[in-house]
């Protein structure tokens, strides 16, 4: 049977991808960044997933406004990362694991999500910046992966509870998975922050370190903003935090906080990181 | 209700069905930029290119003047905007800087702030 081992929950920040492609990790303007990642890669040296469902959000390179599909499953043997035309680094493709997917598809579809299913799908930099954070300087990964792309270009967005409500399905989906295999469920996106109008460049320390909170001991409190509300305290990029509490789901109502790492700024935003495990109680998994 | 979701937020534009309406053309060009031989067409020839996809005279003139907050008015979204402004080599916190009206220095040292 397969087994959740954990949830990541991660900025994707474009600059971050820069960085990496130029080599500053050890910057002092990044290091303090990069630095917060080394707990997550002792922690998946082991755990050592087989496979990482991911929540992300696509910013163009994928989807166009011509059809945006509020949920969308990929359902690929591979993804590829391809040109976002603002001169980042394309990286090799990720292998898919088109079984687990289809289960993923079907289960969601029997829980009422109509998702759409994708059996070709780019993967941009909320994706592989990610994923070049978990398992740095290796052009593949050890992992496969089920990207899961939520709409948080074009309102309506899917409600925070709805995306909640996705994230449990996805993750009694993977409990109900009969193959064995160890899947990581991570969300990309986030913190506050803001790149268009003339609030660009709004940051909210104490709303994202709720956030911070609320993800691990109470996440149906964030269930409870509306996508509007999100913004205001968050930023109109901020309502990523909707791939977070999607991972967030996947998981069992209690949890352990492994790492949790916040740093200011990256770019034009607050960058946060969360690295959660199932809390197992004697006798099986708590409620 | 409706009027409590839908209150305004001070100095953001929801990118809504409204929005996504008035700036289809525009994202729509937006997103050609993702391959680069479009963005080598519309460096050679910026107003044919804008022309071909429609954009109307308000968002001519906006592109004309590298004017993003004015983009963002007329229907841009930031995420397809973003690739227009990499063809002018300008990145996120160039236009955010020319959205809130202060050199990019003090754009970046308010961000700073921001995590102090």
């Amino acid at each position: 049977m397969a087994q959740i081992v954990g949830s990541i929950m991660t900025s994707h920040v474009p600059a971050i991808g820069g960085a990496i492609a130029r080599g500053l990790q050890e910057e002092a303007e990044w290091k303090p960044f990069f630095d917060g990642y080394e707990p997550v890669h002792r922690w998946l040296e082991e755990a050592q997933p087989d496979t990482a469902v991911v929540f992300y959000n696509d910013h163009g390179l994928n989807f166009f406004l011509d059809k945006m599909p509020t949920f969308a499953v990929g359902a690929a043997a591979s993804y590829r990362n391809a040109d976002e035309g603002w001169g980042l680094p394309t990286v090799e493709p990720f292998p898919g694991d088109p079984q687990l997917s289809w289960h993923l598809i079907d289960s969601l579809v029997a829980d009422e999500f109509d998702v759409t299913s994708c059996q070709e799908m780019l993967v941009d930099h909320a994706f592989t910046i990610p994923m070049a954070l978990l398992w740095p300087g290796r052009a593949r990964r050890p992992v496969k992966v089920v990207p899961i792309a939520i709409n948080t270009v074009q309102f309506p967005l899917p409600s925070a509870a709805r995306c909640f409500k996705l994230g449990q399905s996805v993750g009694r989906a993977i409990e109900a998975y009969p193959h064995d295999a160890k899947v990581l469920v991570i969300g990309t996106g986030g913190m506050s922050h803001q790149l268009d109008g003339e609030r660009a460049g709004f940051i909210n320390r104490e709303f994202d370190r709720l956030c911070l909170d609320k993800l691990v001991h109470d996440p149906l409190a964030l269930t409870r903003y509306s996508n509007r509300e999100i913004v205001e305290l968050a930023g109109s990029q901020g309502v990523e935090i909707l791939m977070w509490i999607a991972a967030r789901a996947a998981l069992t109502h209690r949890v352990r906080q492994v790492h949790s790492h916040y740093y200011v700024p990256v770019s034009n935003t607050a960058a946060g990181l969360l690295l959660l495990e199932n809390k197992v109680t004697v006798g099986g998994i708590a409620p | 209700m409706a009027a409590v979701l839908n209150r305004p937020i001070p100095g953001t534009i929801v990118f809504d069905g409204e929005q996504a309406q008035r700036g289809y053309a525009l994202n729509r060009m937006c997103y050609s930029f993702n391959d680069a031989a479009n963005r080598r067409a519309f460096l050679e020839d910026e107003e044919g290119y804008c022309a071909r996809y429609g954009l109307d005279k308000a968002q001519r003139d906006a592109v004309k003047r590298r004017d993003f907050l004015a983009m963002i008015e007329l229907g841009g979204n930031i995420y397809y905007l973003a690739k227009l402004a990499g063809i002018f080599g300008l990145g996120v916190q160039d236009i955010g800087a020319q959205q809130t009206g202060v050199s990019v220095e003090v754009f970046k040292a308010r961000l700073k702030n921001a995590g102090a």
